[in-house]
């Protein structure tokens, strides 16, 4: 896919994660817009095997959004690649819904594991890289982790497993959109040193300055692995990105536009 | 009318930590999906025994039970069946990983948790584990076994791989008698000893105590039967009623807490069943202590005797 149409792609996907929390009057727009363009990148480009009609073939790439509450990112993203219909987004949240306020491998198509508390992600992430590795399976798994997510502290469990048991075929990326629940991460709880930290713990890093910029994303996902190290891409991010009244507000992160709002924000992301 | 069981002391003794181990060895010779997890506790786990033999399927996931759980999530999609273990008191420590990492998703994850209860010994309170029945039965989907004895320990272990989803198996360190194999069916108690005034259900290790209660109280002219459940869920709901509604007194003995334990879960299946005495014998919301196994089931009052005095007490 030209580049041109995988921005477009980040465009409607932007479009369903604000349609989609509006009905719902609930969820989780901020952290959803900021790690887009890495949903899209992953499964439109980048992951192997990914196949709507097929979505438990055992050699298909893994996906785990650990920062589950971006479930609304993933959901536009499956949709956009045929995994199911737009309909579906009236029932998100819903009752009886595929779409769960967090995602659920029971209940919707392509997705890989069930996500939403915090830290678990990453470590199931690197559960299915081992054993990809055991069963001799060549798919590679990614994970996208949150920021403030990191303040986990079974991501870092996760992350000294990764690396003793040599994960070349997990990468990890982190939504560095510099903000949480109550705050910046720096208010909340500081990250410090973060990319020190993640490299001390065995991580390959790659940093990309704009983690919006598809280009740039497609460039740090196809980096050739480092044999025997996970591998950890920095993704600095902006959390709202491309609805200008949510970009880098703290007030966005688990907020749903209401209908003018919406209006406005489908303006803005109109082709 | 359900069947005796014909329960054949080998004279052999072990704990069915040491069973377990040695049964994931077994086991895991018929079926190599098996991988086994550790949390830097293969030489008390006893997983120690697989990792001689499949040391390539042995995976040691450092002093992280929570990594330990989501790794074995994450390796199960991957079509392998593992088999977590640590000891039973940190089920608490990794319970939202149980939870939300392994029984949401309904995934094929085992967990071998052993040292339960306070025949723990000298490690004291702190190590414990009084609660994780009550934990791991409000879990949707979670199958429990407790076996009484090694050869048990071995049909839970293998039971436990042959079935779709998450399986909690609580083991103990203090050795207990070996019985010859007998029949087992997954969710199916066991009547060990029919009688008519009254009876005793009870899980685990503590079969051993509860049948020397049973010959206690004949002494004292009290015909106890007595049921063995090594599947606390599903738990043979008919045999439980059956044997109420036989003997009219019932008394659940188990060394764990009486809140959420054996004793509720066959509450649950009286209550509105029937008239029925019901009693729980167990640790009393409180929690263990150092001790030896002895004195420590003395103090709780889970020794044959002290059960035999509740019993008799309570048929008054």
């Amino acid at each position: 896919m030209e580049l041109k149409e995988l921005q477009d792609v980040c465009r409607r996907v932007r479009r369903d994660i604000v349609i989609m929390t509006n009905k719902a009057g609930a969820g989780h727009p901020g952290g959803s817009l900021s790690c887009t363009e890495a949903l899209v990148a992953l499964y439109f480009d980048v992951m192997r095997g990914v196949d709507p009609k097929d979505d438990k073939n055992p050699a298909r790439d893994r996906f785990v959004l650990s920062k589950g509450h971006a479930a609304p990112a993933l959901y536009g993203t499956l949709c956009e690649r045929g995994f199911f219909g737009p309909e579906e987004f009236d029932g998100f949240r819903q009752l009886h819904g595929i779409l769960q306020g967090h995602p659920d491998v029971k209940k919707c198509p392509g997705i890989d594991a069930s996500t939403g508390s915090l830290g678990q992600g990453i470590s199931i992430a690197v559960g299915m890289a081992l054993g990809a590795k055991h069963t001799g399976n060549p798919c590679h798994v990614y994970t996208v982790i949150g920021d403030g997510e990191s303040d986990e502290g079974m991501v870092w469990e996760a992350s000294m497993a990764a690396a003793h048991y040599k994960l070349d075929n997990l990468t990890v990326i982190f939504d560095y959109n510099g903000m949480q629940i109550d705050g910046t991460n720096d208010q909340v709880m500081s990250l410090g040193d973060i990319r020190g930290k993640f490299a001390a713990f065995g991580y390959d890093i790659i940093e990309v300055k704009d983690g919006n910029d598809m280009q740039q994303v497609l460039d740090a996902l196809h980096a050739p692995a480092c044999p025997g190290k996970p591998r950890m891409i920095f993704l600095h991010t902006l959390k709202g990105k491309g609805v200008s009244f949510m970009e880098g507000q703290v007030g966005w992160h688990g907020k749903a536009p209401n209908n003018e709002q919406t209006a406005q924000a489908l303006k803005e992301l109109e082709a | 009318m359900s069947k005796l069981v014909n329960l054949v002391p080998t004279g052999e003794k072990d704990s069915t930590r040491v069973a377990y181990g040695k049964a994931l060895a077994r086991v895991g010779a018929e079926n190599e999906k098996i991988v086994v997890l550790d949390a830097d506790l293969a030489q008390a786990t006893m997983t120690k025994e697989f990792k001689a033999v499949f040391p390539e399927r042995f995976y040691d996931c450092g002093i992280a039970e929570a990594n330990m759980v989501d790794m074995a999530a994450g390796m199960s999609t991957m079509g392998l069946i593992p088999f977590c273990s640590t000891f039973a008191v940190f089920a608490g420590r990794c319970y939202d990983q149980i939870r939300n990492g392994v029984c949401y998703p309904h995934f094929n994850v085992k967990f071998g948790f052993s040292h339960a209860g306070v025949t723990l010994g000298e490690d004291g309170g702190s190590h414990q584990a009084i609660e994780d029945l009550a934990l791991m039965r409000v879990l949707p989907g979670m199958t429990i076994f407790v076996p009484s004895d090694a050869n048990e320990t071995y049909q839970c272990v293998k039971a436990a791989s042959e079935i779709d989803g998450p399986v909690f198996i609580r083991t103990a360190r203090l050795p207990s008698p070996i019985y010859e194999e007998r029949p087992f069916e997954v969710g199916k108690g066991q009547i060990i000893r029919d009688g008519k005034d009254c009876v005793i259900y009870t899980c685990g290790i503590m079969l051993e105590h509860t049948l020397k209660a049973v010959d206690l109280l004949k002494e004292k002219g009290i015909d106890a039967a007595l049921v063995s459940f090594h599947t606390i869920k599903p738990l043979d709901e008919e045999l439980v009623l059956e044997y109420a509604a036989k003997t009219g007194h019932v008394f659940t003995v188990e060394e764990h807490s009486t809140i959420g334990g054996l004793g509720d879960a066959c509450a649950a299946v009286l209550c509105g069943k029937g008239a029925f005495t019901f009693e729980k014998i167990g640790i009393e919301d409180r929690f263990g202590q150092s001790g030896k196994p002895a004195a420590l089931l003395e103090e709780y009052g889970l020794s044959a005797g002290k059960i035999a005095e509740r019993i008799a007490a309570g048929m008054k």
